[in-house]
């Protein structure tokens, strides 16, 4: 019953602070709210027992990436706002088409799980470790390796563009 | 109820109270040290020797006006010293300054909690203070706290990834992310790890100073270049609650490094028999001189050393601290894969 009325009460913070996020007027606390919606999603992992992603969540989305963007923010100074140089009915149009097409892959989703419902969740494979950071550790190296690795190799490529783009008589 | 209620509100009390007494006279310790550095006195006239100075001066703060500027961003100008004050208390949840011991017949461990990632937990807690700082800045509406502000950003980012990548090493050798497991280990491992990894230890330590804003690294707060930094339109409490934010941060970095580095609460060579009689003395002692002998080296560096330069400052953290750190942390995972 708490777990439920906790739950309920993060995923309205989550979902209102994201509502604020993409509606206020100034970018800076747009930002902030952002920070404030990764911080109840940190929340969210500790009432699913998942402190580890907790901690990471708030160390490397609402201590790190975040504070990157705020520093942009506050650099190119955003106090006119980016439409008023735009048609606003191209943009319009964008965005009902964005919506749709959002709406019609949820309704695909919905329909695909009610047509045929999914096999019940296969008890997950003993893991030899105990212990919250351990369990993450151990399935990232074991089953999900090449994805892990998939992924590092993104962060990399990126790096190495940003360098190039931003040395450009390297 | 006494045990899941009662003794960790008691708990939260104490260390809260210890640490806002501490942080107050922590700044009369640092201005009596930098006095004498310089031969000079340090404040003498309220109390005897000035003892009483920080309750003047918190008397003289709490009654000070307390100015908002006309163009400021209220609502983040108020929050700004809450979101840096808050973040340096929550900290020492899980700082153990004692193993568990009996008091009046029941078992109580001298530490708020012991979660499994407490190490971790205060990595990205001490993350999001970052925000107070910069929120200061800009929403100061003025041209010095913001690039005071920029400067704090620039530094505490740089200066995450190195601390952080340096515990990674500590972790390593410990096994375990709980603060008091890692304190265990060390009484374990027959070896206190300053000895076990004495460059981690010297890169925490200055990654620490850099993430206080302490001198060499205090350039988000160069009086001479910035006057006085990201708070200059702050006045009375809300002032004083960066200031004393600053001060928490430091007991915490240095309650941390005591923790990791100095076998926390362990006495002096934990596993020699000779010296068993150590133990007599309460646990919690050892900790706190231990932290002591770090809060009183900041002060003698700030009193010592001259400011980094800003370029300087982001040599040293990119091109100098980050290097090390993950060769500290390739040789200790393969030192430490050879001896298993």
């Amino acid at each position: 019953m708490a777990q439920a009325i906790a739950f309920y009460f993060i995923a309205a913070c989550i979902l209102g602070f994201a509502v604020l996020v993409v509606t206020t007027r100034d970018t800076v606390h747009s930002v902030l709210f952002l920070v404030l919606d990764f911080l109840f999603v940190a929340a969210l992992y500790v009432l699913l027992g998942a402190q580890f992603l907790a901690a990471i969540q708030v160390l490397v989305y609402a201590g790190g990436i975040v504070v990157l963007y705020l520093f942009v923010v506050m650099l190119v100074n955003l106090k006119r706002p980016p439409e008023a140089h735009e048609d606003p009915h191209r943009r319009t149009k964008l965005g009902f088409g964005l919506a749709a097409a959002v709406l019609l892959e949820l309704g695909a989703i919905a329909v695909y799980g009610f047509v045929n419902p999914a096999a019940p969740v296969p008890a997950t494979a003993a893991i030899p470790v105990s212990g919250n950071t351990e369990q993450v550790g151990w399935l990232l190296y074991t089953s999900y390796l090449i994805p892990f690795e998939v992924a590092s190799m993104l962060l990399l490529v990126a790096m190495i563009g940003a360098i190039v783009l931003a040395k450009r008589e390297l | 109820m006494i045990d899941q209620v009662l003794i960790p509100l008691l708990k939260i009390l104490i260390v809260l109270n210890a640490t806002l007494v501490a942080v107050t006279y922590m700044v009369l310790l640092e201005r009596k040290v930098i006095a004498w550095a310089q031969s000079r006195l340090g404040p003498m006239r309220v109390g005897p020797y000035g003892v009483l100075q920080p309750i003047a001066d918190a008397i003289k703060l709490m009654i000070k006006e307390d100015i908002t500027p006309v163009r400021a961003d209220k609502w983040v100008f108020t929050a700004a010293p809450i979101i840096s004050m808050v973040p340096a208390l929550i900290v020492y949840a899980v700082i153990p300054f004692g193993p568990t011991i009996s008091l009046f017949g029941r078992k109580v461990s001298l530490y708020i909690t012991d979660i499994n990632v407490g190490l971790l937990y205060i990595v990205s807690v001490a993350s999001v203070g970052v925000y107070g700082i910069i929120l200061a800045g800009y929403s100061s509406n003025s041209k010095y706290p913001l690039l005071a502000s920029l400067r704090a950003s620039a530094q505490l980012i740089s200066y995450e990834v190195a601390v952080t990548l340096t515990l990674v090493s500590v972790i390593l050798m410990a096994g375990s992310l709980s603060m008091v497991e890692i304190v265990n280990a060390q009484y374990n491992q027959h070896v206190w790890f300053v000895f076990a990894q004495p460059f981690a230890f010297v890169l925490v330590l200055i990654g620490g100073l850099a993430e206080t804003n302490r001198a060499p690294f205090d350039l988000p707060e160069a009086e001479q270049e910035l006057t006085g930094g990201f708070h200059t339109e702050y006045s009375g409490m809300r002032f004083a609650l960066f200031f004393l934010a600053e001060y928490a941060n430091m007991i915490v970095v240095s309650s941390v490094v005591t923790t990791l580095f100095l076998g926390g609460w362990l006495p002096p060579l934990p596993n020699v028999a000779a010296l068993h009689f150590l133990y007599y003395v309460p646990s919690w002692t050892w900790f706190l001189i231990k932290s002591f002998v770090f809060l009183y080296l900041f002060i003698w560096i700030r009193a010592t050393l001259p400011r980094y330069r800003y370029d300087q400052l982001m040599r040293l953290g990119w091109k100098v601290l980050i290097p090390l750190a993950i060769l500290n942390l390739v040789v200790t995972g393969i030192v430490k894969v050879m001896l298993l």
